[in-house]
């Protein structure tokens, strides 16, 4: 335990000190702290599911207040414990199909393996139900339902076997079961995000066509992999980049587009608007997606979405579901942006003398916000790892990834 | 926590691990060895001083933290237990990649002092293991060392004597005050462009309040070029390896950084230690060094220069604040009334009370201050638990923890009001006042004042300028009022101003503008242009034609040594030993002896009353017969007798007149005297045969004489055949 606490307190000054960049790094980094958390934590014979909510939580807590901007960390806390209430759904759901062979009022038993205490079995039975057909068919659940479904005769039969012991090796396979599974669906997880940037170029072929124009600002890898994968399959296209000042990432991304062999144009985000004409499509990589279907990506890209809308070109933002935030923007305890400092757009030195020297009035003030928010109004199409999405199809996407339990931490 | 246990027990164990990758370690110095933060530093530290709400020490540990320094050395000195507390009560003792620790020593006046104390203790515990980052615990910056120590180390692999990086930034001082941003005085250093180190080092105020700069010649001799600035600002971060500490050792008179370390360095050629300059460009480094640089600071860290250490962000277990428009940081639960009018750059803490009506804009507010109505706050620093009472103005002014200031006081620009002193009601602090609970202490013998201590001879001043108030002063700011006002002490009245957290008053500036004028002016005509390259070495300057002062000096000491001699008849041989004196005094040789030796007499001839020529020529005939042998002594050689010749022949120019129509005569006499032998005449009359006619005169005036010396010298010359044919 003491390591994993000196890991989440190494992260939390990482993240503090704005150590970590880009959203992928970030949650990648987050799921893995968690899973370390959830290996280590000792599961009590009661209330399982709710302990390990509670270590997630608190570590949850402490990442998400040490960089309230980076969003995928809150993401991730979310999925994380979506999963594990899920698991222990999908266990009790399975242990009450064993138990009916058992004494039915053995209520002991029932609310070990209970992640929220139901009074009645037959509540929770209902309560379990009520869920899976709240929930939407996605493919997602249709797939993680199968395996915990061919659970159920293992424990009913052990169960069965030997009525007088079967209560402690319940217990204990139930216990080892739930934190199992949970790291298991981690580790999926953990997976989907390492691997979010294929699945989404898979569908590039299908959006990027022969001799067209694309127009992107700053740098994504994403991005990056979106158009490769289109080269790869023998489509011919340019591609402008908007420099993305001051950070001037756009340079980076024009560099490795050029190694990979794409024509590339490097532009000024000023000369945005000027070339849009030119432009069949804008792809561009975002920062976090929210539940309205807004983006936050890089500063500069609602000028360009809205250069975009003029001349009725799609605007394609790409983001892995890692960056869905089943917050609102509207949502005072959202911070949407960052301001970094101003030394990115001057030199200190040549304006040291007209920042507060004698009279405090006439000084200079620079303001360097990172991010910028686009409307839902303004995107035209998402594309996830799970295929392409309508800005108001996003509130879907995310009830099928978090629980709505988790949406205030 | 992996990391302390390695500080600790399994260090023998490691050190074969160690050798192979140094760790980063850094000296921080929690203790300013300075004055400039009275009397707020005599009840606290200054490392301790919250800037922008949190304090000083804070913002370098995080930074030396992030910038990947595996284990600090704090040292402490004045209020060092209040210096361990904190460290012990905040999150840096725990901190797993840094290791903080703490060294105190109540003897140190001085950093130099302190690396002292440092190397003395690292003989027995060897803490000190390799190249290590000297920073005081005042310093706010964000940027990346790691490079910067792998740049030094490189450099120290290559060239041994590359002891020390020290870290620079541009920043325009300003042309008015020459004045940095930070209130320090102009810095000129000149660096070598190519391997950027560092050749020379110069604070305007402390070296020359002129204005120019000296550089050594032999500078631009061994260098091929030599960059000068004057825009740059000293950050005080240097990265130093282990023979600095040994320096310091060796050079128990070092006290001072920069104003004896590096320029001993500098100048001190025998070991040929070399300091190297750095230069930072997109980051941030300052040190917060007096009133106007925590100003200064303060905004740079509102304007968020020093990203991510910015209130916003939770960077040191501070509560982070919540950023809105126009730069206001607010702590979530702040009361504010509506009528409240709080502009830009301000800070607000958290439980802060803020009445209706108040006026904040370019402020800082502490925590847990409740702010009356009507009150007017700018560009002033609230600490924490602060009262203001309603109707108050506050401009430009620090005020420390738990200051009560009642209804309808004003505070002018520049007053600090140290801890809990109270302001009484309708009180005007003036400007530029220092009030403390605490009396202004006259001795150095209090524990506290290691804080402001410093050993220079300019701060002993300081200090006994300090007078002792020893009337009661419990009605000084006013009848309900409890505090003393500090007087400032002579001398640095003046400079009040000028390290103050507020702006420089126009009227001073356009002082300085007229004062500027008037120098330009002077210096025209006062310094010569060649003035500007005037080397330091003396040894260079023998040219005689220079206008050389010391050789006027040594005429006139001469001069006077032999008017003593006349008048008190001292004997040949004393005045001899006396004129040597001050020959081998001022690096002369002997022909300058000569010269003024026979200057002075004929000086003394002149002045000597006279009616006529020939009384005039009678007076020097006596001197010259009477003190034959004091000008012979020094007229042993041919050379030494032309340059008498030549200094008579100047002095006849000089006064043609008097002196002019007896030159051959005098010449005669010398002659007659021995004192001149006829080659001298001879040759002298050649030297000159060459020259303009202007300066042809006396040679004319003499030419007879001459030819009778030629004459004679032939029949001698024709006698020595003579008796050679015998």
């Amino acid at each position: 335990m003491p390591d994993v606490q000196s890991t989440v307190v190494e992260f939390v000054n990482k993240l503090r000190k704005r150590k970590i960049e880009g959203s992928q790094a970030t949650a990648k980094c987050t799921v893995e702290l968690l899973r370390s958390v959830i290996s280590h934590q000792r599961v009590p014979h009661a209330n399982q599911a709710a302990a390990l909510i509670d270590a997630v939580k608190a570590v949850g807590e402490q990442l998400v207040a040490a960089n309230p901007v980076e969003l995928a960390v809150g993401n991730v806390v979310r999925r994380v414990l979506h999963i594990i209430r899920e698991e222990d759904l999908s266990l009790t759901t399975a242990a009450m199909g064993g138990l009916d062979l058992l004494d039915a009022s053995d209520d002991d038993d029932v609310d070990n393996c209970k992640g929220i205490g139901y009074p009645a079995m037959s509540a929770a039975v209902v309560a379990a139900a009520a869920r899976s057909t709240l929930r939407p068919p996605s493919l997602q659940t249709l797939l993680e339902g199968t395996p915990e479904s061919a659970t159920v005769p293992y424990t009913s039969s052990s169960g069965a076997d030997s009525e007088s012991k079967s209560k402690s090796a319940d217990k204990s396979s139930l216990t080892r079961k739930l934190k199992h599974d949970v790291i298991e669906g981690v580790n999926q997880l953990i997976h989907e995000i390492a691997g979010c940037h294929e699945q989404i170029a898979e569908q590039a072929i299908e959006h990027i066509h022969q001799n067209e124009v694309i127009l992107t600002l700053g740098s994504s890898r994403t991005v990056l992999e979106f158009m490769c994968a289109a080269k790869e399959k023998k489509r011919s296209f340019r591609v402008f980049v908007a420099e993305g000042a001051p950070r001037y990432q756009g340079h980076l991304l024009a560099k490795e587009l050029v190694a990979r062999g794409l024509q590339t144009t490097v532009i000024t985000d000023s000369a945005v608007f000027a070339m849009i004409s030119r432009v069949n499509m804008v792809i561009i990589g975002a920062h976090a997606v929210m539940a309205n279907g807004g983006v936050i990506g890089p500063v500069g890209v609602n000028m360009a979405a809205l250069a975009a809308q003029k001349h009725a070109v799609p605007f394609v933002v790409l983001a892995g579901s890692h960056k869905l935030c089943p917050l609102y923007p509207h949502n005072p305890e959202v911070l949407l942006n960052e301001l970094r400092s101003p030394s990115e757009l001057l030199d200190f030195g040549e304006f040291s003398d007209c920042l507060d020297f004698g009279a405090g009035s006439g000084s200079i003030q620079v303001v360097n916000p990172t991010f910028d928010y686009v409307p839902p109004n303004l995107v035209s199409l998402f594309i996830t790892d799970t295929g392409g999405h309508n800005p108001s199809y996003m509130y879907r996407l995310i009830a099928d990834y978090y629980s709505a339990d988790d949406l205030v931490m | 926590m992996g990391a302390q246990k390695k500080g600790g027990g399994a260090r023998v164990s490691e050190d074969a691990v160690e050798q192979s990758r140094q760790r980063l370690q850094a000296i921080l110095l929690a203790d300013s060895f300075a004055t400039k933060f009275r009397p707020v530093t005599l009840e606290r530290p200054k490392v301790l001083l919250p800037i922008v709400n949190v304090p000083m020490i804070d913002y370098t540990l995080a930074w030396l933290e992030s910038a990947g320094i595996e284990e600090v050395f704090v040292f402490c000195c004045a209020h060092s237990m209040q210096v361990i507390e904190y460290l012990e009560k905040s999150e840096w003792y725990s901190h797993p990649n840094l290791l903080v620790r703490t060294i105190e020593s109540h003897k140190s006046i001085s950093a130099g002092d302190a690396l002292r104390y440092m190397y003395e203790q690292q003989t027995e515990t060897s803490q000190i293991q390799g190249d290590f980052v000297l920073v005081s615990g005042d310093t706010v910056s964000n940027m990346p060392l790691a490079d910067l120590i792998k740049e030094h180390r490189e450099r120290k692999k290559k060239d041994e004597k590359a002891i020390m990086t020290m870290v620079i930034k541009q920043s325009k001082s300003s042309p008015l005050t020459h004045q940095s941003r930070l209130g320090t005085d102009q810095l000129f250093i000149a660096v070598d462009p190519l391997t950027k180190q560092l050749l020379h080092y110069e604070e305007d105020k402390v070296d020359h309040p002129s204005g120019s700069v000296c550089l050594e010649k032999s500078l631009l001799d061994t260098n091929p070029s030599v960059l000068v600035c004057n825009d740059m600002q000293d950050c005080y971060i240097d990265i130093c390896s282990p023979e600095v500490l040994s320096l310091f050792e060796d050079n128990f008179d070092y006290q001072h950084l920069r104003r004896h370390f590096v320029k001993g360095v500098l100048v001190d050629d025998i070991m040929g230690y070399k300091i190297f300059t750095h230069e930072i460009h997109s980051s941030y480094a300052g040190r917060i060094d007096n009133f106007r640089s925590y100003d200064t600071v303060s905004k740079d860290i509102i304007q968020r220069w020093t990203y991510p250490y910015v209130p916003d962000i939770n960077f040191s277990g501070n509560r982070p604040l919540k950023l809105g428009r126009q730069g206001i940081y607010r702590a979530s639960d702040v009361v504010q009334s509506r009528s409240a009018d709080v502009g830009a750059s301000t800070v607000i803490g958290y439980g802060t009370k803020i009445g209706n009506g108040d006026k904040i804009s370019n402020s800082v507010i502490g925590n847990g201050c409740s702010i009356g109505s009507n009150v007017v706050i700018e560009g002033s620093y609230i600490w924490n638990n602060v009262t203001i009472e309603d109707g108050c103005e506050i401009r430009n002014a620090i005020v420390c923890d738990g200051v009560k200031i009642r209804a309808g006081a004003v505070l002018q620009p520049g007053v600090v009001l140290s801890f809990n002193v109270v302001v009484g009601r309708d009180f005007v602090v003036p400007a530029y006042s220092k009030v403390s609970l605490l009396q202004q202490p006259t001795t150095e013998d209090s524990d506290e004042e290691l804080e402001y201590a410093d050993s220079s001879s300019g701060t002993a001043d300081h200090l006994s300028g300090l007078n002792l108030q020893m009337e009661s002063k419990a009605s000084e700011l006013g009848p309900d009022g409890a505090g003393y006002i500090w007087e400032a002490c002579e001398g640095a009245h003046d400079e009040e101003w000028k390290h103050s957290v507020a702006p420089i008053p126009k009227d001073k500036l356009f002082e300085i503008t007229q004062a500027i004028d008037d120098d330009d002016t002077d210096d025209e005509s006062v310094v010569p242009t060649s003035g500007e390259l005037k080397s330091d070495a003396d040894s260079i300057n023998t040219d005689v034609n220079d206008p050389n002062d010391d050789y006027y000096y040594f005429e006139k000491e001469v001069e006077g040594t032999v008017l003593r001699a006349v008048e008190e008849n001292i004997k040949v041989d004393l005045v001899t030993l006396e004129i040597n004196g001050l020959r081998l005094s001022y690096n002369m040789e002997s022909a300058d002896c000569a010269g003024a030796t026979f200057y002075s007499m004929i000086k003394l001839a002149v002045d000597t009353p006279h009616n006529s020529a020939s009384e005039l020529y009678k007076n020097a005939a006596s001197i010259i017969t009477k003190w034959k042998e004091l000008l012979g002594f020094y007229v042993k050689k041919i050379d030494e007798q032309i340059e008498v010749i030549m200094k008579f022949e100047e002095m006849c120019q000089e006064s043609p007149k008097e002196l002019g129509p007896l030159f051959t005569q005098i010449l005669h006499l010398l002659y007659d005297k021995d004192v001149l032998q006829e080659d001298a005449v001879l040759r002298w009359a050649e030297e000159k045969a060459g020259a303009d006619e202007a300066d042809k005169v006396y040679l004319k005036q003499c030419e007879t004489f001459i030819q009778w010396l030629k004459e004679a010298s032939e029949e001698e010359d024709e006698d020595d055949e003579d008796e050679e044919d015998d």
